[in-house]
């Protein structure tokens, strides 16, 4: 009986802490902004992109002006899936784009807290880099590393997931995760007819990116009166996706399918497909092999994006910082465009890899498309 | 362990106590799903589930060689990995369909390297199975890693596909016949002939039980030892190409599998340091294990919540099974 209490206590502790823990991913304002920036009009040149940012706050950079050539060090959570895999392609070939910078140092954490934060003191330790660069593994491991180096005296700039200080010059990130639920959610809502059923399908819990993208998409179908079938997480695994798919079938109609990332999407369309049952609102993401399924099978698809530009942003931000130029900060806010029917034709090249992120804001590079792997 | 001067009557005994539980589970777990939604009883539905269960049964399977004889091969996953995303679509970026004829055998010629060298570790430098195939896992998703690139290059082809994903339709009776279900049954069957209709068999059996009488008896003990991971190596191969077919290609398809055919086998009643296991028992752990997975996901349990439900009807199942053995005086 005491034995039992006490399991019971100390199971109340761990949940109750990690509840307490549990950072805000259901967070009404940030929503609302969100939601605000994704039409919001973007500064800077139409043509490009990665270039654009959004309000008028700019950050002075004169203290770190420096002559070149400099050493430019990246600090990479890891290059372990397909977007990154685009992204970090983006930013080498931008690199070349730039002679002032002398070299450029990448350091790999292959997907570890613990290594990230060592390769970012091995890199201070050095002594040798002029800007640091920082894609986090985590928000609030990498907090501290982060910290260290701008006490250091370098000038530092943080792209993707963001950390919970201020002192690095800017964030470079897209409008975000809520954004990005609420452009696939919005698609849903618009064309299944009150009280439809939507399955959402995840990759895996935890991110923040990818909670955010949840969280939002969740309350929008409860307020506009659709059902959630269910939460399931795939792993980014294809098979499973296809079986859990399938399984959903069994069980009666799907209206449509929410998801949080596109990796996995053509394997929900499958599974469709392969049953013979009319394909529904499937969205995605803008990678080319689910680009150009929806084209092929004309389903009711969108694919929002997360665009990998900010890979190139992020090195021109370093740049312009170590030029002593003014930067977009202390958030460098990208525009997050949504792939919808209208502009579908014109993100496809089939020329490009299967799991080619269409949003790379790459074709401008004389480089393109071979080191992307495609063919002209 | 002890009684392998008994072999041959223990045959007989084990059979009479009644049928291996893993049938049992399995039955009653189709049923489950079956009551939860008939229209599992449709040739769609459990057709469905059988092309679903094809790979990870023919891999497991295979995987059972290697577990009979006494080791575990850890590398069957990573096996997978390399030869669907590197082999398979990497260097098919061509994406052209006739590359499949030539492509597979390649795939094929791959394992059967892997297989030797596993073989080949385990028996001559003497490093323990879990080691070697480990590492054999490690350098695999590395090189599978380094030449991919992080992605894909290339979609497999339709003709690739055929195997994981065609149906052919019109059959009398069941109506549609999956491809991949006929390789199962191939497969199964020329599994379940190497290893309980052969002297080859009985020697996997005799070195996974005592090796060291095995040798005094004068079966090859090394021989059979890297036969036993040649044949699981192919089977992954053959495996990945239904798994690839089904779902289509991702950088890390095939991770975890190695684990998972294991489980099948230890749910089919195979011993884990050799000597006992049947192919036909592990296909049906096999199906065991899909159907846990799909009987939890149509009661809708959340998924947290399915994990835990699923840890213990594995754990469950297999104290039933080594119970249901001791009794039956194993």
């Amino acid at each position: 009986m005491k034995k039992t209490l006490l399991a019971v206590a100390i199971l109340g502790m761990l949940t109750g802490s990690a509840f307490a823990q549990a950072p805000n991913f259901d967070d009404p304002a940030e929503f609302a902004k969100q939601r605000e920036q994704l039409t919001a009009t973007f500064n800077g040149p139409a043509d490009q992109p990665y270039l654009q940012y959004a309000g008028d706050a700019m950050v002075d950079t004169t203290e770190f002006k420096k002559e070149g050539p400099w050493t430019v060090c990246f600090s990479n959570a890891g290059v372990n899936n397909p977007w990154r895999v685009v992204g970090y392609t983006n930013m080498t070939e931008e690199v070349k784009l730039h002679p002032e910078i002398g070299t450029f140092t990448h350091v790999d954490a292959e997907g570890s807290d613990d290594k990230q934060i060592a390769d970012i003191d091995d890199l201070l330790a050095g002594g040798n880099c002029d800007a640091l660069i920082v894609s986090p593994n985590s928000t609030a491991a990498l907090t501290p590393a982060v910290e260290k180096a701008c006490a250091a005296g370098l000038p530092v700039i943080v792209f993707d997931r963001g950390v919970t200080t201020d002192c690095p010059v800017t964030f470079v990130h897209p409008v975000g995760g809520y954004g990005f639920g609420i452009q696939a959610a919005d698609h849903i809502i618009a064309n299944v007819p009150a009280g439809g059923n939507v399955l959402m399908l995840r990759i895996l819990p935890g991110v923040d990116v990818l909670e955010t993208r949840a969280s939002g998409a969740r309350n929008m179908f409860a307020e506009a009166g659709l059902t959630v079938l269910g939460e399931e997480f795939t792993d980014g695994d294809n098979a499973k996706t296809k079986s859990i798919v399938e399984d959903y079938l069994q069980r009666g109609t799907i209206d449509a399918v929410w998801m949080d990332a596109g990796a996995t999407a053509v394997a929900a369309v499958e599974a469709f497909e392969d049953q013979g049952v009319d394909i529904p609102v499937v969205t995605g993401e803008d990678q080319q092999d689910y680009l150009q399924k929806w084209r092929d099978l004309g389903f009711k698809g969108i694919a929002p994006t997360y665009p990998s530009y900010q890979w190139r942003t992020a090195v021109i931000a370093a740049v312009n910082t170590l030029k002593g130029e003014q930067v977009p900060g202390p958030e460098w806010v990208l525009p997050q465009p949504a792939i919808t029917q209208d502009v579908l034709d014109q993100y496809i090249n089939e020329k490009m890899p299967p799991l080619h992120y269409a949003m790379c804001g790459c074709e401008d590079m004389e480089t393109y498309p071979e080191a992307w792997g495609g063919t002209k | 362990m002890t009684e392998q001067t008994a072999a041959r009557p223990e045959v007989s005994r084990r059979r009479l106590p009644g049928v291996n539980p893993v049938y049992v589970l399995v039955v009653a777990l189709l049923l489950a799903i079956f009551i939860m939604n008939p229209a599992f009883g449709e040739p769609t539905g459990y057709m469905n589930f059988l092309k679903r269960v094809a790979a990870l049964a023919i891999l497991s399977g295979g995987a059972l060689y290697v577990i009979v004889s006494g080791g575990f091969d850890l590398s069957v996953g990573s096996t997978m990995t390399l030869t669907l995303t590197v082999i398979g679509s990497s260097m098919l970026a061509s994406n052209d369909p006739n590359s499949t004829y030539w492509i597979i055998p390649l795939m094929l010629g791959i394992g059967l390297v892997v297989g030797l060298i596993n073989g080949l570790v385990v028996s001559y430098l003497k490093v323990p199975s879990l080691i070697a195939t480990l590492g054999m896992m490690i350098t695999l998703n590395g090189v599978a890693f380094m030449w991919s690139g992080g992605a894909p290059r290339g979609y497999l082809p339709d003709t690739f596909r055929f195997f994981g994903r065609f149906n052919i339709s019109d059959v009398p009776l069941i109506g549609i016949l999956p491809v991949a279900v006929i390789c199962l049954v191939v497969f199964g069957t020329i599994l379940w002939w190497g290893m309980h209709r052969t002297n080859y068999g009985r020697m996997l059996h005799a070195i996974g039980d005592n090796p060291q009488a095995a040798r005094l008896a004068g079966v090859p003990v090394q021989r059979v030892r890297i036969s036993a991971f040649v044949v699981s190596a192919l089977t992954a191969v053959l495996a990945g190409v239904i798994l690839g077919g089904r779902g289509g290609v991702s950088v890390d398809i095939g991770s975890g599998y190695e684990l998972q055919a294991i489980t099948a086998a230890v749910i089919g009643g195979a011993q884990l340091l050799g000597g006992r296991g049947s192919v036909p028992a592990t296909i049906a752990g096999a199906l065991a294990l899909e159907a846990i997975f799909t009987l939890l996901n149509l009661i809708g349990l959340a998924q947290p919540v399915r994990l835990v439900v699923q840890g213990l009807i594995l754990i469950g199942a297999v104290a039933l099974a080594t119970y249901q053995r001791k009794r039956a005086g194993r």
